[in-house]
């Protein structure tokens, strides 16, 4: 009997074993100790990458809005995971325990932002909800860096501005402002960024291939005709917004209990770019394109540290090249023949 | 050109000095609009729009280019809100509702320029009409929870149902986009009907099409109108289409009701001829 799956079935599971394959291969070849230590340290960065890429697709590629401030999301689930990981060490001391809440938490977080900023944005359509996205996170940056956070015994203690808190007996600062987050305990390990991915990867082929997703891309099709049958279009909007923000946030938890310090200024205007340079690159609603993409960039840099001064110039050329060749149309010709003479091979 | 052959229908008065077909007249009708007007900037486009539709009524809304008819199905859809006036449907007053609430309570319609999924399946354009008839949350669908199976079985098997009424299950798995043009209009109508309206809006059904296939799609209008027992209110340039299977028709011209009345008084009617062919030569001064 020939099981009968449809296209997009065939390539949910082509990805998810797409991923499970990779993630298999490097744990095996990092214990066997094969590879160099700035790929090993490199491992948990592109996870989180990987899932920031596959959460901005759902916006620009499911969703159909351009956002450019989704570093800012990031931000919020790195610095709420971060603070919530240093607060509850003694509280839950298994790491892999304590990593799980502080992703929990780091989602939360962000998609209580989502919610926030996209009423607002929502109401905007294109270019417009591309600029107030822009400014929205470079808001958030500047939030968190004039931001003040210690504990001590009766708990959690905040202060906005400048540093105005009296900690009590054995207290001590966790988020410092603009100096952000120093001394994080590195508890991120790749098995738990393999895990993040597939949770990732689930949500949103589940979201997509559901009543909700057939909402949500009925909007970026056409929104006067998706009205017509009857869909709420705030509604909709707003749940692959604030999804796609939850999940960024899961994804700057992952990344920043992977880092010994973390500062508010890494998540910036150019991460947001460099995020969504990986969504344009890896094809816009093709989920297995942003993991390429985003594993692919993030490597890259390190493997042309040999061109030294001009490894940010070669970067550029590559990226270039890159996106020739994806929209070549004899190019993607050549390979689509290639695929089907394979495939008529086969039977 | 084969055209269904029709008995004439009855029309009877109904308070707002419309007409309505006779079986319906002693129903509410499904669609009342009062004084139903709207101004765009100072230029009105529609303005006194009084217009009655049976419960089982086909009607056809016709005039030359620019008069204001697909002004009529924007307001009644709500894609513009009206400046003055009311429609009732089915009794109750649409005022407030929003184009989405407008279509749960019972209208649904085609465009004029097709306007479809295109990059979704042909089968998922008629799930998207059937929307508010399936029945389960997001995280439902997330977790993949029983009532998500239940309910995507229920709502493949009900799109493959709708294709039928154009013989176009086959085509189920096709991007709606890739579809030639006349299966993107025959989808648009079963999207529409999908929704499960009281009223279908048809805005140029047959444009485009050739001779037969407009009788085809005539059939098909009335068959739809017999099978689901609701309105349709088309809109439409080509008057074998209008003549053959309207019950009652509405001449609009510059946004004013010019006639109302049974396919053979507009025909015969001298203000409607005026109004499509001008005046005669020796009034004009010419």
């Amino acid at each position: 009997m020939k099981l009968k799956l449809s296209k997009t079935t065939r390539i949910n599971f082509l990805t998810y074993a797409v991923v499970i394959v990779a993630f298999v291969v490097f744990q095996s070849l990092s214990s066997a100790g094969a590879l160099s230590s700035t790929l090993k340290g490199q491992l948990v960065p592109i996870c989180a990458y990987v899932v920031m890429a596959l959460s901005l697709n759902l916006t620009v590629g499911v969703l159909g809005e351009l956002s450019l401030g989704h570093a800012g999301f990031v931000s919020v689930g790195a610095f709420a995971g971060a603070v919530a990981s240093a607060a509850l060490t003694t509280v839950i001391p298994i790491p892999a325990l304590r990593l799980a809440v502080s992703m929990v938490i780091g989602a939360i977080f962000a998609a209580i932002a989502g919610v926030l900023i996209g009423i607002p944005v929502l109401r905007l359509r294109g270019d417009y909800l591309a600029i107030v996205t822009l400014a929205f996170g470079e808001i958030i940056k500047s939030l968190i860096t004039n931001f003040y956070i210690g504990i001590d015994g009766e708990g959690l203690h905040f202060s906005f501005l400048s540093n105005k808190l009296s900690l009590g007996e054995g207290g001590r600062m966790i988020l410092n402002g603009p100096m952000g987050i120093p001394g994080i305990t590195r508890i991120s390990t790749f098995a738990a960024g393999f895990i993040l991915t597939m949770i990732a990867l689930i949500v949103i082929f589940n979201l997509v291939n559901s009543r909700s997703g057939r909402a949500i891309m009925a909007l970026r099709d056409n929104r006067i005709a998706a009205e017509s049958v009857g869909i709420n279009v705030t509604k909709y909007k707003m749940m692959a917004f604030v999804t796609s923000a939850a999940l960024a946030g899961a994804a700057g938890c992952l990344f920043s209990l992977g880092q010994n310090t973390i500062l508010p200024s890494k998540f910036d205007f150019n991460t947001s770019i460099l995020i969504l340079v990986f969504v344009v690159l890896g094809g816009q609603g093709r989920m297995l394109g942003s993991i390429i993409a985003a594993a692919a960039l993030t490597i890259l840099p390190e493997v042309l540290r040999e061109f030294a001064d001009y490894r940010m110039l070669v970067y550029a050329i590559v990226l270039i090249l890159v996106m020739l060749i994806t929209n070549n149309p004899t190019i993607s010709g050549f390979f689509a023949r290639l695929f089907r003479r394979q495939k008529g091979d086969e039977t | 050109m084969a055209m269904p052959k029709r008995e004439p229908t009855k029309l009877v008065p109904v308070p707002s000095t419309s007409i309505i077909p006779e079986r319906d007249v002693d129903k509410a009708p499904i669609l009342e609009c009062r004084h139903l007007g709207i101004d765009f900037g100072g230029l009105t486009a529609v303005n006194d729009f009084d217009m009655a539709i049976g419960r089982t009524e086909i009607a056809g809304l016709i005039g030359p280019n620019g008069a204001g008819k697909t002004t009529v199905f924007n307001l009644l859809t709500k894609v513009y809100q009206p400046t003055r006036g009311n429609i009732l449907l089915d009794g109750v007053s649409t005022q407030n509702m929003s184009t989405a609430q407008v279509n749960k309570a019972g209208i649904a319609r085609t465009f004029q320029n097709i306007r479809l999924f295109d990059n979704l399946s042909v089968e998922d354009n008629v799930k998207l009409g059937l929307h508010n008839h399936i029945h389960y949350g997001m995280f439902q669908g997330l977790f993949r929870l029983p009532g998500y199976w239940k309910e995507e079985r229920r709502a493949h098997e009900r799109a493959l149902e709708l294709l039928s009424i154009f013989d176009m299950e086959d085509m189920a798995g096709a991007k709606a986009g890739s579809l030639p043009y006349g299966a993107q209009r025959r989808l648009e109508i079963v999207r529409a009907l999908a929704t499960e309206p009281k009223l279908l809006l048809l805005d140029e059904p047959a444009a485009g099409m050739n001779p037969s296939e407009t009788a085809e799609l005539m059939e098909n209008i009335v068959k739809i109108r017999d099978t689901f027992q609701i309105a349709i209110l088309l809109i439409e340039h080509d008057m074998s289409l209008v003549m053959g299977i309207c019950e009652g028709i509405c001449v609009l011209n510059f946004g004013q009701i010019i006639a109302k009345g049974s396919p053979e008084d507009i025909a015969n009617n001298p203000v409607v001829i005026e109004a499509y062919l001008g005046k005669k030569k020796e009034d004009t001064g010419c």
